[in-house]
């Protein structure tokens, strides 16, 4: 089993980028992705987690709906529309998690070299000129500028 | 728009000068006056900036403004480190399980 770290980056005011290695041929892993079968196996956070449904349309236009449950009982819902599907290469895809948040496009590439799969997944938030567009373009940049600040805080703490 | 404290400290960081104000209150309390003296800005104006930094609980401050100092309040800000921490979790758990699980795929279409 390999031991590849998840990576996240900001890439822009209005983009994250996260991406893993992954030790299994492109096909392999792009299935991963977009089979039910497979997707409803692993894309389950942390521990305590199942997904009872996991709908997947892989075409334009199609529709894609996860609901997780916890064993506590918590339910989390997720969904969104496939805009492009290049097997085995890249997705684009709507996502939105319930209406606090806005909505979310996503770019997924898969590259292949030698025995390695890179995922790559682009989030990018909506424009500045969006109607939520100053608390979305806030989140990414808060973020890392709140790492900044903890770690200023705890360096002046030591 | 209704808002979550989250969502209001993130509203709260997504300005520059505020960000400027808040990295400029990690070196210790300031007044409004010493606040305002980096930027081109009308005391009226940062006091503005202040009170977002407030109601976000970014900041505290004496009743009389003009006076009393501000000072950093850094527990919203481990709020938003722990929302981003989450959602790099949320992958990083998932896919250690698609490591084994693809694993598990491609041994069995060896098998087969």
């Amino acid at each position: 089993m390999t031991t590849s770290t998840t990576i996240l980056r900001t890439l822009s005011d209005e983009e994250i980028s996260i991406s893993r290695d992954f030790a299994a041929p492109r096909e392999l892993v792009f299935d991963a992705h977009t089979k039910p079968e497979h997707v409803s196996q692993w894309l389950l956070g942390p521990e305590g987690w199942s997904m009872p449904v996991c709908e997947i349309d892989l075409r334009p236009g199609g529709a894609w709906h996860y609901v997780w449950q916890h064993v506590d009982g918590e339910r989390m819902e997720m969904h969104g529309e496939y805009r492009e599907v290049v097997r085995p290469e890249r997705i684009v895809n709507t996502e939105r998690w319930g209406d606090e948040w806005p909505e979310t496009l996503h770019t997924v590439t898969f590259t292949e070299q030698g025995d390695t799969t890179t995922v790559t997944q682009v989030v990018r938030y909506p424009s500045k000129d969006d109607r939520d567009a100053a608390l979305a373009t806030g989140m990414m940049t808060g973020v890392e500028r709140s790492f900044d600040l903890l770690d200023q805080l705890l360096a002046q703490a030591q | 728009m209704q808002t979550d404290p989250l969502s209001a400290t993130f509203a709260a960081l997504a300005d520059p000068t505020r960000r400027a104000i808040l990295a400029r209150l990690i070196e210790g309390s300031a007044t409004v006056k010493e606040l305002s003296a980096p930027f081109a800005m009308s005391g009226p104006a940062i006091s503005k900036h202040l009170r977002v930094l407030e109601r976000a609980g970014l900041i505290k401050r004496g009743r009389e403004a003009q006076w009393r100092p501000c000072e950093l309040d850094a527990a919203p800000l481990k709020d938003v480190t722990e929302w981003a921490d989450r959602y790099r979790k949320f992958w990083d758990a998932s896919y250690r399980r698609l490591d084994s699980y693809l694993d598990q795929v491609k041994e069995k279409d060896h098998d087969d």
